[in-house]
Formats: C-alpha cells, structure tokens, sequence
C-alpha cells in the first residue's frame, strides 16, 4: 500500500551537476516497494510547482529502512528538490506503480538502459543476482560525461556492457544492438528495459523478433500518480483507430510487458 | 467530510483521448482526459462496492454526447445506491455534448428538465466557466429543477512547447484547473449566488480553508477539491480542520450562517 511520509533526507550526492542522488529514511514505503516502483514527490510548500514529480527508485535498502532515488535537474521542481539538504524532511508518496518487474522463473536475464532511464534497473539488477539469476547489463549513454553508476552496476551484474553513441567510453554505438549481438550466441529468458522511446521501440521490436519476454518502464506526463486523473495515458497494443484502449502509467505501470503496449 | 463525487461516468466505456493528455501550468495544470471511464455498469459492479465502504455521500458524475446518453445514464444511476448526480454539463475536452449544452440557457434548462423527469435523486448540474454570462447558465439548471449547481468546472487553456512549436497536449487544448483558476471561480461563485436560489457546490483550485471560506462567502453552501488533491492527499481533511478553526476563531455555530456573507465595497 502507498504510504505518505515524510522522509528525512541523509545523504545528498552529485554524480554530475545536473545528476543527483537522495538518500532518505523511508521505512512504512521501503517494506512494500518492489524493483520498479516510483515515488511521487512534493518539491514545493506552496503551489508552485503544482503538482509532485513522479521518481523512480533506484535502490532499496530494506535492512536499513531507507531508499534511495535519482534525478536530473532538469527544470523548476527538480532544481527546488536539489535544494534540500541532509536533515531536510521530503514528502513522499509511494511505492507507487502496480506494474513492476517481475522475474517469473527467468534465470537469465538481460538488463537494458538508456541515460537517466538506468535508474531503476538497479533495484531490479540487484535483486535479480540476490535470488541467483545471471544477469547481463548494457547501458548506454551518450558520451563519456554522461555515464554514470558503472562501479554500482558492475557490482550487480555477471557482464556489464557500456556504450556510448559517440565512442568516447566503452563501445560506440546503442547497448541495444550489443544485446542483439549476444542473442546470436547466448539464450536470454527475460528482457528488462527502462530509457528514451526510440531505445524502448528498438527492444521490443527484438523481444519480438526473438520471442524473448520482455519489460519495460515507461514515463508519461502525470498529474496524480495515483490512478486517480488518468492523465498518464499509454495505448495498448490490441487498441486500434476504431476501438482506442489506454492504460495508466501509474496505475497498470510503469512497468508494462512490451508485446502489451503500443510505442 | 461530506461525499465523494465521481469523474464522469457515461453510458458506454470512453476510451479517452490522446496522451499527453496532462501538463503543468503556474499553480495548475492543463487536463484533456476527454472523459475516460469504463462506463455506468461497470462501475456500478466494480467500483461503487468499494465507494460504499466510505462512511460518506456518493455522488456520480454523468456525462453523455447526445441528451438521450444523458437521459440513460441518469436512468440506471437512479437505480443505484448513490446519494445523488452531478450532471456534467461542462467538460472542455470532448467535440460532442457537455459543453456544447453547457453554454446556453436554453440547452442547460433542457438538459436538466428531461433528466430530471428520470432522476429521483438529488440533481446538481456542474457548470462550465467559459461562457459569457454564467448566472444566466445557472438559472437555466434552476428553471430545468435542478436541486443545486456546482462550478466551476475548468477553463479552457492551452500550452505551446517553444522547441516543438506546438501544443504540449495531443488535443491541443485542454482545461485549466488548480489554485491558478481560484479568483475567477470565486468571482462566478458570487454572481451566481445572486442569480438562484438553489445551493452551490463551489470548488476550482481549492487547496486549504482560507480558500473554501472564500467559496462560502461568496455564496457556496459547499465546497469540493479536485486537483488540490493532487499536490497533497490529505488536502480533504487539513481543509476541514482549518474551517474548523476558522469558525472557532470568529465564533460561527454553523458554517451556513458564513454563506453568501461577503460584503461587497
């Protein structure tokens, strides 16, 4: 059940200027919070910015009661949350999301992220090597300055790749198309997917090609978070012209099976 | 706190329009859902059950694009066990219906006349702000036996994204709600106030007791929360406590002594 609470704030780090990482105390949402769940957060006391900003979770740390998350600054509500300090209470809504990861009886399984969409295939990487699955990453960033958590992958993975679309660190290119190359050879039982839409297209078209099951994450512009405005809409894939069928990312999501929604 | 109203329930499922459907504004948001809803039979299976649990009134919001859907889904709603129907005559977001009724005397006074001829339980028409004259729309709910009016409903609005030199939202236009729309609320609150004499539900961008003791004095004798409820879940409740404390702190008995006690200058 989601939880409204008032998280204290007790680590602040910079991984870029724009990129930063909260730690907060967290307990009642941390209990219940699955890999993919994301948090909605209040950045302003009064009503401007309006509404909260949805933030997935990047990790769990269930002994401790506290969560972590990570965002880009990138306009006014997330530039107002970078200026919380440690001791600085935040209020949270979550876990929220019904849609997680899941990993059925898939012991294989192929991690795949772009940009600020690594974030939550962290949780889900280190719960997958937790209960024992081999686990593959390929991450893809733009270029060198771009990439980041590598160590925190590296150390939740049996093979992490790392790309970038110029070459100037790793492999150049898109981590999808390392992937593909590793079908050629290696059998993946799951697919798990979080990052910008041409990345996720590109998946799913070769979950599909490959018959591989496949997750993804999905961002759409919210308003509630909780399933209550229906604002998050996604098509669904069995949704046509005449007969138009949407889901909630908040709600159904964040995480969908790919073959099931229409990108 | 007094009842929970539903988004609008139709006769048949709405799939809703295209995403994105939401965006953010100076202390609002844009919303053009286009009336997603699963429709009055599902709901009255699936989700009435669980409103029921609630110790508080259910009052379901009915919209249709034809007067006939209004007329059917007020039917079956009148079957149900729910305390009452807000009649949507007002959503911005869709071609047919609603608005289009909602912006004459004349289409709100039909409207409301021929539901309620099927609705025993107790009607309210929630009007739309984007008109020209809104206490000549509310007298139009009055004269059809309306039993109340609620307003305002959004305000039509659009954003345009700079880069793409477009609107952010799919349906290019969209309804405007939150603490932004506020004082235009207040003020049609008010003229309506002087134009009937049914009660008014008042509600845009309330998001604390100040702003639902403005409602009250300029003449609402209820106040609902909608988008406030997104910013902050409890905002219900926090907001009952502080009229609460607004009556103990000027010695109000009953909350109806504050309605409609503005004094204009």
């Amino acid at each position: 059940m989601p939880e409204v609470v008032k998280a204290k704030l007790i680590e602040k780090e910079y991984l870029k200027p724009d990129i930063v990482r909260f730690k907060v105390e967290a307990k009642s949402i941390v209990e219940t919070a699955k890999p993919g769940n994301f948090l909605e957060i209040r950045v302003s006391e009064t009503t401007v910015p309006f509404l909260r900003r949805p933030i997935s979770i990047y990790n769990l740390n269930k002994d401790e009661g506290t969560l972590e998350f990570i965002f880009q600054i990138k306009g006014e509500g997330t530039k107002l949350l970078s200026n919380k300090e440690e001791g600085d209470l935040i209020d949270i809504i979550g876990p929220l999301g019904m849609g997680t990861f899941k990993f059925s009886s898939y012991n294989k399984i192929a991690v795949v992220g772009g940009g600020i969409g690594v974030f939550p295939l962290y949780e889900l990487s280190k719960e997958a090597k937790e209960e024992e699955r081999e686990v593959n990453i390929y991450l893809g960033f733009r270029s060198k300055d771009y990439v980041v958590l590598e160590k925190e992958f590296k150390g939740v993975s049996d093979k992490l790749v790392l790309t970038t679309d110029d070459g100037s660190y790793g492999i150049k290119g898109f981590a999808i198309n390392e992937l593909e190359k590793d079908l050629e050879k290696e059998k993946i039982d799951c697919i798990y997917a979080c990052g910008p839409l041409p990345m996720l297209r590109a998946v799913k078209k070769l979950a599909i090609e490959k018959d591989i099951p496949c997750q993804i994450s999905l961002e759409e512009r919210m308003g509630c978070g909780i399933g209550v405005c229906l604002g998050c809409a996604v098509k669904t894939a069995r949704s046509s012209d005449e007969n138009p069928e949407y889901w909630h990312v908040c709600k159904g999501g964040p995480v969908f099976r790919a073959k099931d929604v229409d990108i | 706190m007094g009842g929970i109203i539903t988004k609008g329930t139709s006769i048949k499922p709405r799939s809703g329009n295209k995403p994105p459907r939401v965006c953010e504004t100076p202390s609002g948001m844009l919303n053009s859902i286009g009336l997603q809803n699963p429709g009055v039979e599902y709901f009255a299976e699936n989700d009435l059950p669980f409103l029921k649990k609630f110790d508080t009134a259910i009052i379901v919001n009915a919209c249709g694009s034809t007067v006939e859907d209004y007329i059917e889904v007020c039917k079956i709603l009148d079957t149900l066990d729910i305390d009452g129907v807000e009649l949507n005559l007002s959503c911005p977001n869709v071609k047919e219906g609603c608005m289009a009724f909602g912006s004459s005397y004349e289409g709100v006074k039909e409207v409301t006349s021929k539901v309620r001829k099927v609705l025993n339980k107790p009607l309210i028409v929630k009007l739309t702000p984007n008109v020209s004259n809104i206490a000549e729309i509310a007298k139009g709910a009055e004269d059809g036996g309306a039993d109340g009016v609620s307003l305002i409903n959004t305000l039509l609005g659009m954003k345009i994204d700079i880069e793409k030199r477009k609107p952010v939202l799919a349906n290019n236009t969209g309804g405007l709600s939150g603490p932004a729309i506020r004082p235009v609320a207040v003020r049609m609150v008010y003229e309506v106030a002087q134009a009937v004499n049914i009660p008014i539900l008042g509600m845009g961008g309330i998001v604390n007791g100040e702003d639902a003791i403005e409602f009250m004095l300029a003449g609402a004798s209820a106040i609902s929360i909608g988008a406030g409820n997104f910013q902050d879940p409890y905002t219900s409740i926090n907001t009952i406590k502080q009229i609460e404390e607004y009556m103990e702190k000027h010695n109000i008995e009953n909350i109806s002594d504050i309605v409609g006690k503005v004094t204009m200058n």
